[in-house]
Order: C-alpha cells, then structure tokens, then sequence
C-alpha cells in the first residue's frame, strides 16, 4: 500500500475506498442513532444531573428503592446461577449427544427470545400458582414470591447461556480431548480441568448477560411477582409507579442506578472478551 | 457422524465420550429442565386460552377492543420495522465497507438498547416528551401527541428493537468483505447497481433473520410501551397490553386467548429461524447471538 | 517396548477402513506409517493408541494384550498434527498436565513435577518460555511443546499422527532433523504417520507402506525404494515410469522388439515394466525402448523428458544430463538399468 506515515496525511476519519455511500449510510446511522437512542439517553442523564448529589443520593437510598433494587439484584443473581448450571449443561448435551428430537429441542431454546414477556408472564404464574399443574406438587408458594421472580428470570435468561456457551463448545477440538486422554487424564479431569477451563470466558459472558437481563426484566416478572415492597416489587415495577404517580423525579434515579450498573455490567462483558482473546486466542 | 461411530461400539465407550449412562442421565435432566420453564408454559398458554371452549376463544378474539390491539400492534411493527431494516442496512454498509474511526465504538453503541431495561426504554420519551419536559408541551400546541399516542407506541418500540438488524448483517457483511462490490464497480456498475445485484442477493438471508427477530420483538414488547402507551382501550392498547388488562379483569381465558396469537407468532418466528438456519446456515451470520 | 498388531480389523458403519492387518514393531524403532490418504495409516495408529478399538484382531505392548485396556491406561505418548494444546494452560502446566493427573498414589509430588517439565523444556530446547500461553508460540515451538508433554508420561511408545503436516516447509526440514536427534537420545520406540515419502525415507528405520487399508510392503528405506514388493509401492515412492510389455523366450518384447532387457523365467505372458527415470542408459544399437520426445523440461540438475512409445501412446520418463541436447520430435533409445517386472 501506500507508504505515506499517518503523521504526513494528518487526520482523517476514513480510509480512502473505492466504494461510494459513506456519507450518505453513516450519517443516516448517526442521525437515526442520536434521534432514537442517544438523545433520549442523555436527556436522562440531564434530568438525573439536575437533582444534584445531595437530592440524587436522598432519592436513590429510599428504603423502598433500596428495597426493590436488592430484590432485583439478588433474584438475577440467582437465576443467572441456575442458568449457568443448566446452561452450561444443555449446550453440553445439544452440542455433544444425540438423541431424538434433538434439532427440536435446540430451537426451543430461543423460545424466550420469541416469546413476548407478557405472555410468558401470565403462562408461568398459570403453571407455578398454588393451582397450577406444577405449583400445586410444592408445599410452598412459587408464585407471588420472590421465588416466581427468579422462575420468571430463569426463563428469560436461559437462552444468553447457551447460546453463548454453545458456538465456543462446538469449538473445542475432539484432539484436545484425546490428547488428555492419552496423557492418563480420566473422562472426569478431562470435562473438569481442559473443557470447562476453556469455557470459562464464555460462561462467564453468558452469566453476565443473562443477569443483566433479569434485572432489567419487567413483563414476564411483574404477573408471577406478588409485588409486595421490601419483599418481590422489582425496581422496574418501582419505576413504572413512580411514573404513573407522575413523580419523574424518583423514577429517573432509579432508572439512572440501573443503567449506570448495566452498563458497568457491559464494559465487564467486554473486558472479559477482550481478556480472553488476547490471551487463549478466542473470544466470547 | 464421529459421535455415531463412538456409540457402534460394543465394550468400549470412546475416550472422548461420557458413558451411555451418563448421557443418559443428562439428557434426562435438560429436557426435564426445559420442559418445566419453556415447554409446558407455552402448551398452557393454548389450555388456558382453550379452557373455556373454542366460542369463548373465538369470540375473545372478535372482540371490538381486542381487534383494535390487533390492529395497533400491526401497525405499529409495519412501521418499526422497515425503519429498523432501512438503519441496520446504512449502518452495517458504512461499519463493514469501511475502515473509519471510532467504528468499534459505533458497533458498540448500536447494542445498547439490548442492555437497557424496557421500562427505562419506555421511559426516557415520557422524560423527553412529558409533562414536564420541554419537547411535550410545544408539540402539543401544534397538535402532535406523542406520548399516550401512536407515535410514543411506536418510538419506544424502535428503541427496544433498534439493534436486532443491524447485528445480524454487521457481522455477516465484514466476513463477506469488499471483492465483490469492488468486482462489480470495476465491471461499471454504479453505487445503487452494485447494492441492488450484488450487496443485497448477498445478505439476503440474514437481512430476513434480523427482520424476523425483530418483528417478533416489535410485536410483543411489553415493558416499553405500556410506560408510554397510556392503556386508553381500543386506541393505545397493543396485544400485550391488552393481554394484561384482560388479565388483570380475572378474565384468563379471553387474555390467554389473545396470548395465543403472539405465541403463535413466536412458534412460527422458531419454525422459520430454525428453516433459515438449517438451509442457508452459511448465509447468516454467526448464529444465535442475540 | 515392542508392540505387535495382530489381525487387526476396523470397520467404520460397515466401511472397512483395515482388513486384517498384522505388524511388529520392534522395541526402539523409528518407524513410519506411510500412504496416501485414506490408506488407513491414521486408523492405525489410533488403534495403537486406545482412541479407537479394533472391530476384530488385537494389539499386544511386549507381551501384554492391550486391546482390552482404555487409552488412559496403554502409557502412551500421542503428538497430534495440530499440536492439541491445552490453550488456557501455560506451557509448563501444558507439559505438566500428565504427572498431574494421576492418582495420588502414583503422582509425583509437585516439586518433582515442576523439576521434571522444566527439563523436558530444556530438552525441547523452549527454556524460558515455561510461562507462555499457546497462543503465544510459533506452529514448531507448538509442536515441540507437544512432544514434550506426550514424553512427560515417559511413555512405553510414542505416536504422532502427521506431526509436521501443519507447518511450512523450512520448519519441517528443522523438525524433522530435530526428532531423528531426539530419537537417537531417548531411543522411544516411535511410530509415525506420513504421508510425505521425503519425511519417511528421510526419517525412519523402517517404512510401513499402506495402501487402501492394506499393508503393501514393510522394510528399511533402501529395501523398500529398490526393491519394491508392489506396483502400488513403485508408484508411491519415488518417481517411477511403467510400461506394458510381453514376456517371451526369456526376453521382454514392447511393440513387437526385444528391448534388450532379460526377464526373469518364472513369468510369461502380458506384464508391467517399473523402472526409475534416473535409472536408465542411453544406447545406439543394441536393443532397447525407443520413442520420440514429446516434452522436455529442466528439473533442477537434469532435464527430464518425456517419451513416446509406439504407436499406442505409452508415456515414459527418462532423466537426462541438462545439457543433453534433446528437444521436441528428437528419437531417443534407452535401455532401463534397474528395473521390476509385475
């Protein structure tokens, strides 16, 4: 190529290219990107801004704020860790067995990404409630508790795990296996210290989307939830009365607290990929 | 194929398998899995919507409020949609045809709408257009209502189904690269030409994997629009906020009867993902990341 | 330790990929698998190692029947093409990964494995690079850290299937040169698979040459280059050229001439002539093959050309000094020096 240095050409946004419509496709990127996302984004910022530490921090350690955000958190958690059990457990069995049904089965796996929450909302409470063709095998309530949140979660966050976990385990070369065969390694050791250890950037990608997702979930929650502040009203439920009270203000730091988290759960996401590439030589 | 061979064998398990009863035992436990928390919620959604007769289903669905969602919720994706397919064309046409500054942060920005809850989706034009904001009002003396109206619906859907286009054909149009567009410039096709014949037969599957990810999407969002939607019934109520009004009336079979619609819609979104998937497999991009 | 295949059969789904094939391997040998693919030569070196178990036959280490033991208890080392590294390891925990393993009765104590992975390191010449992750390595300092963690075991015998089949040329030279060394140092009893006749020839005590799941020919690499058994192994090593020819009266006959070369008494009748291309002399008079130069091209230090036979369009080629001054149309006679007759 050319042997121009960047320092003589100065600075330039784009590489010279024969092919025409830059300007066109990524103005319209921007512009529809600013419009749609960016704007609306930054007027919350605005908004959150305008109340200053002081009002922001007083609105923020609301007991029942606080209460609503640990239940979010703590029920994400739990299910993002089922997740990744079963998760990691089905991308095993749909990658490596066969057995009738199979194909079938892997698409079910989307069916949460299909599914509108709401639906998925009202269906879990039918078969998890007290009368429900499951929940009425439970000596304990499902629905209505802090329980049926993470049900609801679980649901939701099934399909990040394997499908993150699922393309990388596909990866995994049958050599590497027999190479630790050879070298005395039982079937056990094999799994637990060469094909889990390498699957671990995955897992932990899929955990941290699946969790990000279950705190940020509203429709498929709030039917099985109960809602009961302190006990299973989720943080977005809390911002969804808050704006119906038309009290702004509380919803926008709530709503602040969340993304502010998520998208420290995103940068995570991506540090972990990047980690994992520059080190093993694969991503996700 | 290899996997097949293993299990022919008669004393020996390979050394790169699990034991038959191992196997055995896990596939057990996974379908046991999914059947409690996708299988059996989706057979109920049809037993309950079911569980007063097929009249009852059907007149639920004839219902004059219901056939307003029904058209609203149409509406609304017939118009979120194309926009979502118009940015996610530009947008993965200027990431993977060019090398320019700041893309990686671009591809990054395009997901964010993924990592932001629905209701605060729904929320942050409430903010915007508000009582209290600056935007609401001064609309409102020109005669445009945005939010409790059709065009809040349909903003707030944009923004939960912004990247889902634009996610399959980024990755798809950089594995595919340059040559061919340079090719057919070099033979004398202009701009448009090349896109049309040469850039669009190329994406064509993926576009329709995003397309039908993100129709499936637009049509069932929940969170999002009911913060901006207002739930006047019969005007600003979609399907699923119509499921819910229903349901919450203690009118199950006529909410899970709607329901019914939009689980079928995602029965038939799987059946074609699966199709596409199977057939042009090679023609998407990495599959199943969402 | 010597290993001896006894009889092996291996279906795959009812495709036959080895009909009954029988080896020793003598305790200390270098010996190569060589064919070309598909010949099975990977097949069997898989059931050496326990990765897959024969459909019939078995396979003894020294005296012991090993076809009823599991891949993890046959000891053996196995270097994979694609070197198989364990990519989230270092790779000194590489190297280490078969000590460690073991049950803890057997296992070494950590101290003593460290010890014995730097050394095998340093015998591998990658010193210093203990702390590296796989990724960070060149494809022969892959390979080479392979081989190191297959001898960690101090395996009974050593297998690599295509060892050298990933890398580019140069490297390939090095390595090979490389493991011939390593073997005369550590006197493994080695068996490795090829499909580069160069690599075997070069490398090897003995070849095994297969063909189609069958073995073809075993013997040292001067046995098997001149005296081929076979004219699948005449054709596979080495350059050949063939030519039908009429055995009669103790002579053969092409074309309806005596070419000057005695055929042995058993054989009568059609036959097939093998002969090298560098093998052969040029003559005036006596009987010989004669035929017209169809093409003429420069190898290297010789000119090779290609000949016309008759009138049925048999093509021979003969190796001939650079400057000889043969070209297109030009009649040639020759008589082969060495030959086999099939």
């Amino acid at each position: 190529m050319t042997s121009t240095t960047p320092k003589r050409d100065g600075w330039r946004l784009k590489q010279p290219s024969v092919i025409p419509g830059f300007g066109l496709t990524l103005g319209f990127t921007l512009a529809y990107f600013s419009l749609i996302v960016f704007i609306p984004l930054i007027a919350l910022g605005i908004r959150s801004a305008g109340l200053g530490f002081d009002g922001f921090w007083k609105a923020a350690t609301d007991p029942r704020v606080l209460g609503a955000l640990r239940v979010s958190f703590v029920t994400a958690l739990i299910a993002a860790g089922v997740n990744v059990i079963f998760g990691t457990l089905i991308a095993w069995v749909l990658v490596r067995y066969r057995f009738p049904g199979r194909r079938i089965f892997d698409a079910v796996v989307d069916l949460p990404f299909a599914l509108p929450t709401a639906v998925a909302g009202i269906a879990l409470t039918a078969i998890y409630a007290p009368n429900g063709i499951v929940g009425h095998w439970f000596p304990f309530r499902i629905a209505y508790t802090p329980i049926g949140i993470v049900i609801a979660m679980i649901f939701i966050g099934l399909p990040f795990v394997v499908r993150t976990i699922q393309p990388i385990l596909e990866e995994v070369s049958r050599e590497v296996e027999e190479a630790s065969a050879t070298l005395g390694a039982s079937r056990f050791q094999t799994i637990t210290r060469v094909i889990l250890p390498s699957l671990t950037p995955a897992i932990m990608t899929g955990f941290a989307l699946a969790f990000a997702r279950g705190v940020g979930e509203y429709g498929s929650v709030i039917f099985i939830a109960g809602n009961i502040p302190f006990v299973s009203e989720i943080a977005p439920l809390l911002i969804y009365i808050r704006l119906q009270e038309f009290n702004y203000v509380g919803a926008t730091v709530i709503a602040a607290v969340m993304l502010i988290i998520s998208f420290a759960m995103l940068f995570i996401i991506n540090l972990i990929q990047a980690w994992s590439r520059k080190r093993f030589g694969y991503g996700n | 194929m290899a996997t097949k061979i293993r299990h022919l064998h008669r004393h020996h398990t390979s050394p790169v398998s699990e034991s038959r009863t191992v196997q055995v035992i896990a596939i057990f436990l996974c379908l046991l899995f999914m059947a409690l928390f996708l299988i059996l919620p989706l057979w109920s959604v049809f037993i309950e919507a079911f569980a007063k007769g097929v009249g009852a289903y059907f007149s639920a669905l004839a219902n004059k409020d219901a056939q307003s969602a029904i058209r609203l919720t149409l509406l609304v994706a017939a118009v979120a949609v194309p926009l979502n397919v118009v940015f996610g064309v530009c947008a993965s046409w200027a990431i993977a045809k060019f090398e320019f500054k700041g893309k990686a942060l671009l591809i990054t920005l395009i997901d964010l709408p993924f990592s932001v809850s629905p209701i605060i989706s729904g929320m942050v034009y409430v903010l915007l257009f508000g009582a209290g904001s600056f935007l609401g009002p001064w609309l409102k003396s020109y005669g445009i209502e945005v939010l409790f109206a059709l065009p809040g619906i349909i903003l707030a859907t944009i923004f939960v189904t912004f990247p889902f286009v634009a996610r399959e054909l980024i990755p798809l149009m950089q594995d595919q690269g340059t040559g061919d567009e340079e090719a057919a410039l070099s033979l004398g096709a202009n701009g448009w030409q090349t896109f049309w014949r040469v850039t669009v037969p190329n994406i064509r599957w993926g576009l329709l994997y995003g397309v039908l990810l993100c129709n499936a999407r637009a049509m069932g969002e929940f969170g999002a629009v009911a913060v901006v939607s207002g739930r006047i019934r019969g005007q600003t109520t979609t399907i699923p906020l119509q499921v819910e009004i229903l349901y919450n009336e203690y009118n199950g079979a006529a909410a899970f009867a709607l329901a019914s619609l939009l689980a079928m819609l995602a029965l038939l979104t799987l059946v074609l993902k699966s199709f596409l998937e199977w057939r042009f497999g090679d023609e998407l991009a990495a599959t199943g990341r969402h | 330790m010597q290993v001896r295949i006894a009889n092996v059969r291996k279906e795959f789904d009812r495709f036959p990929a080895l009909h009954d094939v029988s080896l020793d391997i003598n305790s200390g040998e270098l010996i190569a698998l060589l064919g070309p693919s598909g010949s099975g030569k990977t097949t069997l070196l898989r059931l050496i190692a326990g990765l897959e178990m024969p459909t019939a036959g078995k396979v003894f280490f020294g005296d012991i029947d090993a076809s009823e033991k599991t891949v993890q208890e046959r000891n053996i080392g196995f270097v994979f093409q694609h070197y198989a590294l364990f990519r989230h390891m270092t790779i000194l925990e590489n190297v280490s990964f078969g000590l460690s393993v073991r049950p803890r009765a057997t296992r070494p104590p950590a101290g003593e494995i460290r010890r014995r992975a730097l050394e095998l390191l340093d015998l591998v010449q990658l010193s210093g690079l203990e702390k590296r992750y796989p990724n960070q390595l060149s494809g022969g300092q892959r390979q080479r850290v392979a081989l190191a963690r297959a001898l960690a075991i101090e395996p009974g015998v050593l297998l690599l299937d295509e060892p050298f089949g990933a890398l580019d040329a140069q490297v390939r030279r090095e390595l090979r040169k490389w493991l011939r060394e390593m073997h005369d140092r550590t006197g493994h009893t080695t068996v490795f698979v090829t499909h580069d006749q160069e690599e075997a020839l070069e490398l090897a005590d003995r070849l095994c040459v297969m063909s189609q799941g069958k073995i073809e020919q075993v013997g040292s690499p001067d046995t098997v280059y001149d005296q081929p058994t076979s004219p699948f192994v005449f054709g596979f090593i080495g350059e050949s050229s063939e030519l039908p020819v009429t055995v009669e009266n103790g002579e053969l006959w092409s074309g309806g001439r005596a070419i000057g070369v005695p055929a042995p008494d058993s054989k009568t009748g059609e036959a097939r002539l093998f002969f090298r291309p560098h093998d052969v002399e040029l003559v005036e008079h006596d009987a010989s093959l004669a035929g017209v130069v169809t093409s003429s091209r420069r190898v290297g230090g010789t000119r090779r050309v290609e000949l016309e036979i008759g009138g049925e369009g048999h093509k021979v080629e003969i190796d001939l000094p650079f400057d000889h001054p043969a070209g297109e149309k030009t009649r040639l006679a020759f008589r082969p020096k060495r030959w086999r007759l099939f």
